[in-house]
């Protein structure tokens, strides 16, 4: 299959996932909450409306940035989700250092918000984006740090070939050792890993970018029609995206292309996080913004680092 | 019926206005958006912009100070929308409608921006939460 095919098959899918995924998130929500909550084709039904209003430009946006950026964060969204499948499913085709490109990709779609929101002229938008600002520069350290441990722990096995930065090895070593997170160290950087998820997609706690109750949707409030649609498929898209990298970079990810055995367990995996990630965000008040950047330096950093020590002592 | 009134029927998102209420329908309208009458079974979620809604629900007689907002508001929601006017105040002006700080029923103020508006009317003073369901299930099937 060409490249424009492999992504557009990743993308789409990886997009229909998510749109369940956001359903599985909702219908849970609303089930924590004593209540019975959205049918299934309910995302669909946003999607289908959102695309058949009109677009709304406020006066003082730069309406070329505003309109452009969540294209530019979608397709970012897209891109990470294709490699992330081409790392499972074709192992020998990704390319070395795909993990680095993984990483830098995901950090688009926060930065397309925040340009987006700074470009629409509103003042609820620039809070939320200078929100998202402080977010982004406070989680990225320890996701790094968590993510470098599957990395180290490759270096501790040469037979394995030594560390490598290519997503599909750090999925062959799990294969052949077993997941990550059977170790102490790999069990303390997924925990990691999972709650910078959370601030990645902006869910509580750390939804502070588009608090629906002091910002009237923060970042988004400006959007509507199409452009609210593509970020909202972008959201959609990161929720299917960032358990799928947890589940590769720490669970083993799909272990053999071939098998539907190990399709099953990947999906079991999936739905596994999935759902932590959807508990987590119904059982917790929001941080302020100071409380988030001092758990992040100050809480998740540090415990990060000392994963990554135990990792270099075979830990 | 075209794809786009289709999408509204399944996903009404509702915004909140209140144009000069005595908060009577604006409590009841806060009730009507808890986990007890989970109005997400319609598709409906409270969201924080008129730029993002679908819905107004527009409680209050529409006092004159109030009145040049209510046709900003409705300028500013994404066209096509529905106006729900909450309560008798909202439908008819109620018993304020020989005050002097009355300027129009809201529906008149709505036709006057936008001559093809989609209004419907709950009334009720205050209309309960069952009453609105049942008015916002109405008017979602007539579109």
């Amino acid at each position: 299959m060409s490249i424009i095919g492999i992504f557009l098959v990743a993308s789409v899918g990886t997009l229909a996932m998510g749109l369940v995924s956001s359903w599985i998130d909702r219908k849970v929500t609303a089930r924590v909450q004593y209540r019975v909550g959205p049918p299934f084709l309910q995302p669909v039904y946003d999607i289908l409306k959102l695309l058949g209003k009109e677009t709304l430009v406020p006066a003082r946006a730069q309406g070329r940035g505003f309109l452009l950026a969540p294209v530019v964060g979608l397709a970012a969204g897209a891109v990470a989700a294709t490699i992330l499948w081409v790392a499972n499913v074709m192992p020998e085709t990704g390319f070395l250092g795909d993990l680095v490109v993984v990483l830098y990709v995901l950090t688009i779609p926060a930065i397309a918000a925040i340009y987006g929101a700074l470009a629409s002229g509103s003042p609820h938008a620039t809070f939320g984006a200078s929100r998202e600002m402080k977010l982004l520069l406070s989680y990225e350290l320890p996701l790094v740090l968590a993510v470098l441990v599957p990395v180290v722990q490759m270096a501790r096995a040469p037979e394995a070939g030594g560390a490598s930065f290519a997503i599909g090895a750090i999925v062959g070593y799990q294969a052949a050792h077993g997941w990550v997170l059977g170790s102490l160290s790999g069990l303390i950087a997924a925990a990691v890993a999972l709650v910078t998820m959370q601030a990645k997609l902006t869910l509580v706690p750390f939804d502070l970018p588009e608090a629906e109750t002091e910002l009237m949707g923060g970042s988004m409030v400006a959007y509507s029609g199409p452009p609210l649609a593509m970020i909202k498929l972008t959201r959609a898209l990161l929720l299917a995206t960032a358990p799928v990298l947890l589940v590769t970079l720490f669970a083993g990810g799909v272990s053999d292309a071939a098998s539907p055995m190990a399709w099953v367990a990947f999906a079991g995996k999936y739905v596994v996080v999935l759902v932590l990630v959807v508990l987590m965000r119904n059982t917790n008040p929001r941080l302020r913004i100071d409380q988030a950047v001092r758990l992040f330096w100050f809480g998740l950093a540090p415990l990060a680092a000392v994963a990554l020590v135990l990792a270099w002592f075979g830990m | 019926m075209s794809l786009t009134m289709f999408g509204l029927k399944k996903s009404p998102w509702v915004y909140h206005v209140n144009v000069g209420a005595c908060n009577n329908c604006d409590i009841e309208v806060l009730e009507l958006l808890t986990p007890r009458y989970d109005v997400e079974r319609l598709g409906m979620v409270l969201v924080g912009t008129p730029r993002h809604a679908d819905a107004l629900l527009v409680t209050g007689m529409c006092s004159r100070q109030a009145e040049p907002r209510l046709r900003e508001v409705y300028r500013q929601t994404p066209k096509p929308c529905v106006v729900f006017c909450i309560g008798s105040c909202a439908c008819t002006g109620g018993i304020f409608r020989h005050g002097y700080h009355f300027s129009q029923p809201v529906d008149h103020v709505i036709r006057d921006e936008d001559p093809d508006a989609i209004i419907a009317y709950v009334p009720g003073c205050p209309p309960k939460p069952e009453a609105m369901i049942a008015g916002a299930a109405k008017a979602l099937a007539t579109l």
